[in-house]
């Protein structure tokens, strides 16, 4: 039983990782064919930083992917603060109406975005309004979902009381958030950010509907790619992205045990007096 | 000598409908020690809550100092509250969470290290400045929240079942140094506890509550010596309550026989309970009692035995540090200042029958309420 659960996990992690991993070596090989391995080389990370176009795009994406984790951090945290105030079934209303956007395939959203973003253009009486402000409303909207879900359920562990410690030690309620209760929930906050951040840097779907010609993502831009034979420093690319995402997660998850084991050893502590 | 600081006037809270509070009518005074007591659910958190600025009544005036402040926020108030579950801040270390509320009312750092310092000396707790607060025992946890409260010099103190999770002797040696230190600072305590034995040692003035409403204010003495209904007279200490009438004044009439007593003001043939203290009576020959029964059950308490008595079928425990074995037959005197008459009330009938006594009726009284 162990053993065919252990060999399973193992398949599970082939299929997940071969394909990045010949990427990877890919992005090494000295030839032009990806299907063989001529000799090793850093020439397509070389060529990669010299592309000002490639650079370009990756800039836009990390642009859009930090504004849009900012907006929707702060957002979400104060919705996710309102959300908790509200009575059991308006709450629950709320979150169905939350989570929505999560489970709504990225096509319908991204084409009911277009659309909006199109009406509001006829109403402005502009030409195109999409580029990076529409790209940027975009990515917030399905952005928020993950900052709320990943902050509610640290402020609904979170005592009650401490806040009401703040406010009886002559905090004002803006007072008691920023000195009590963000310290409480931020290890939900910084989960939320991070998910919103790959998120944001990975969309193509959402994108592609709501972007104009003068502000491209790079996952927009590698689809057009596609269509013709991919250089190899593209591979390179891909490898340092997922490098980075890797670290992020890693770093999440850091966090997260973290704060679980100091939590743990506060409620044992707990326990033991009673 | 004490002015009036509180006044809490005809106070209801309700939550969706189910009345927590029923017009509560109270006076605090200044720098003494007050205690609200009550089983669990009575209100008693809900009362505190109210004072201290973080619940809203659903109808009612509370005055501080003859002003209302029905909206004068929390962070307002010169009141600070030490809270059920002390409610220390987990991100700061002690010095940090004592420090606090002088830092939000902006005092230089100068000031606050003198006065946090002075604070953590008066709470025996000098040299752990720099602990985290997690990793802190009970009681360490328990005088932080203390000194976080007092350092900020307030008027009013509200301490919610604070030694409700210590052991029994931290629990007793806290009593003490709480009482001490109100005396000290000299400001008013309101205090929050289902413990009656510690209302009892603590309090200038002991509000008794159930189901949301008082049901006698009174010193410890008068509360004890003196209860208002069948309801406090079981609560505080043990009782044994008869069905009696009051033929006249300073009589009164149980189990078929007159007693003197030195209660007066009730209608004639009046009914009334009556109390009787285990502790005020007095074991006496058979034929010396106003009352004969048998003893049917005896329990070795350590200072007393707990003895109960058949009375023609009607169970009574006297506490006596006389060995009467079960079994034997004996009588008993009651004196008239022994005798307690209360007018009935709702509880009349529900409480003082030790015909269901076990010897486990004392682990069952401190079967702990909290989760
Ligand atoms: N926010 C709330 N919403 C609904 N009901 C509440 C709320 N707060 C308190 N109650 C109810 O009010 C009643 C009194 O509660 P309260 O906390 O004042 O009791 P307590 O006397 O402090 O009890 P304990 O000794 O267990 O702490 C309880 O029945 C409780 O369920
Ligand atoms: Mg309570």
């Amino acid at each position: 039983m162990k053993k065919t659960s252990r060999v399973i996990t193992v398949i599970v992690f082939i299929f997940l990782y071969v394909p990045i991993f010949i990427l990877a070596l890919a992005s090494f090989n000295t030839g032009a064919d990806m299907a063989v391995f001529k000799g090793f080389t850093f020439n397509r990370y070389a060529e990669l930083f010299k592309d000002a176009a490639l650079l370009e795009l990756l800039r836009n994406s990390a642009i859009i992917a930090v504004l849009s984790t900012i907006v929707a951090t702060i957002l979400g945290t104060c919705a996710a603060m309102g959300i908790t105030k509200l009575g059991k079934k308006m709450r629950s209303a709320i979150m169905t109406v939350t989570n929505i956007p999560m489970t709504n395939p990225d096509i319908v959203t991204g084409v009911s975005l277009a659309l909006m973003f199109a009406f509001a253009g006829t109403m402005l009486r502009l030409n195109s309004i999409l580029g990076i402000w529409t790209l940027l409303i975009a990515h917030v909207t399905f952005n928020l979902p993950y900052v709320i879900l990943n902050v509610l359920p640290r402020l609904h562990q979170m005592d009650p009381n401490l806040t009401d410690a703040a406010l009886d030690l002559g905090c004002t309620p803006v007072q008691a958030f920023f000195k009590v209760t963000i310290h409480e929930i931020m290890p939900g906050i910084i989960a939320g950010a991070l998910m919103s951040f790959t998120m944001s840097l990975d969309d193509f779907v959402i994108s592609y509907f709501v972007t104009g010609a003068g502000f491209v993502t790079l996952p927009v831009e590698i689809y057009n790619y596609t269509k013709k034979p991919i250089h190899p420093k593209v591979f390179a690319l891909f490898t340092l992205m997922f490098i980075i995402i890797l670290i992020l997660m890693i770093v999440m998850n850091i966090i997260q045990s973290k704060t679980d084991r100091s939590k743990g050893k506060r409620f044992s502590k707990a326990g033991g007096v009673l | 000598m004490a002015n009036e600081l509180i006044r809490l006037e005809n106070l209801v809270m309700e939550f969706g409908g189910n009345r927590v509070l029923d017009s509560i009518n109270l006076s605090i005074k200044d720098k003494t020690f007050m205690t609200l007591l009550g089983p669990s659910g009575c209100g008693k958190t809900t009362t505190l809550r109210i004072i201290g600025g973080f619940q809203v009544p659903t109808s009612g005036q509370i005055f501080f100092d003859g002003v209302s402040i029905n909206e004068v926020p929390a962070y307002k108030r010169q009141i600070n509250t030490v809270f059920q579950n002390y409610a220390l801040f987990p991100h700061l270390d002690v010095y940090d969470n004592i420090a606090f509320g002088l830092r939000i009312s902006g005092l230089s750092e100068k000031e606050i290290d003198s006065r946090v310092g002075h604070m953590l000396e008066s709470v025996s707790l000098k040299g752990f400045e720099n602990r985290k607060v997690p990793s802190l025992s009970g009681g360490q946890q328990q005088r932080v929240a203390i000194a976080r409260a007092l350092v900020n010099h307030p008027k009013v103190l509200l301490l919610d079942e604070p030694l409700g999770a210590l052991d029994l002797r931290l629990r007793q040696d806290m009593q003490n140094e709480l009482k001490r230190i109100q005396q000290e600072v000299g400001i008013t305590f309101v205090y929050v506890t289902h413990d009656q034995e510690e209302a009892l040692a603590m309090s200038d003035t002991i509000v008794v509550m159930d189901s949301g409403k008082i049901q006698q204010i009174g010193t410890p003495e008068g509360i004890y010596n003196e209860p208002a209904n069948a309801f406090v007279a079981d609560f505080i200490g043990e009782s044994n309550i008869l069905d009696g009438i009051m033929p006249a004044d300073y009589r009164v009439r149980f189990f078929g026989q007159e007693f003197k007593c030195v209660d007066h003001g009730f209608e004639p043939n009046e009914l009334v309970d009556v109390v009787i203290r285990p502790e005020d009576i007095d074991i006496v020959a058979p034929e010396q009692g106003n009352l004969c029964g048998t003893v049917t059950s005896l329990t070795f308490k350590g200072v007393h035995y707990d003895t109960i008595v058949d009375f023609k079928g009607f169970k009574w425990l006297i506490q006596t540090t006389e060995f009467h074995p079960v079994g034997s037959y004996i009588g008993i005197q009651l004196d008239p200042d022994n005798i307690h008459v209360m007018k009935k009330s709702e509880y009349s009938g529900l409480y003082g029958d030790y015909s269901s006594y076990s010897e486990e009726y004392e682990e069952l009284d401190e079967m702990p309420e909290e989760e």
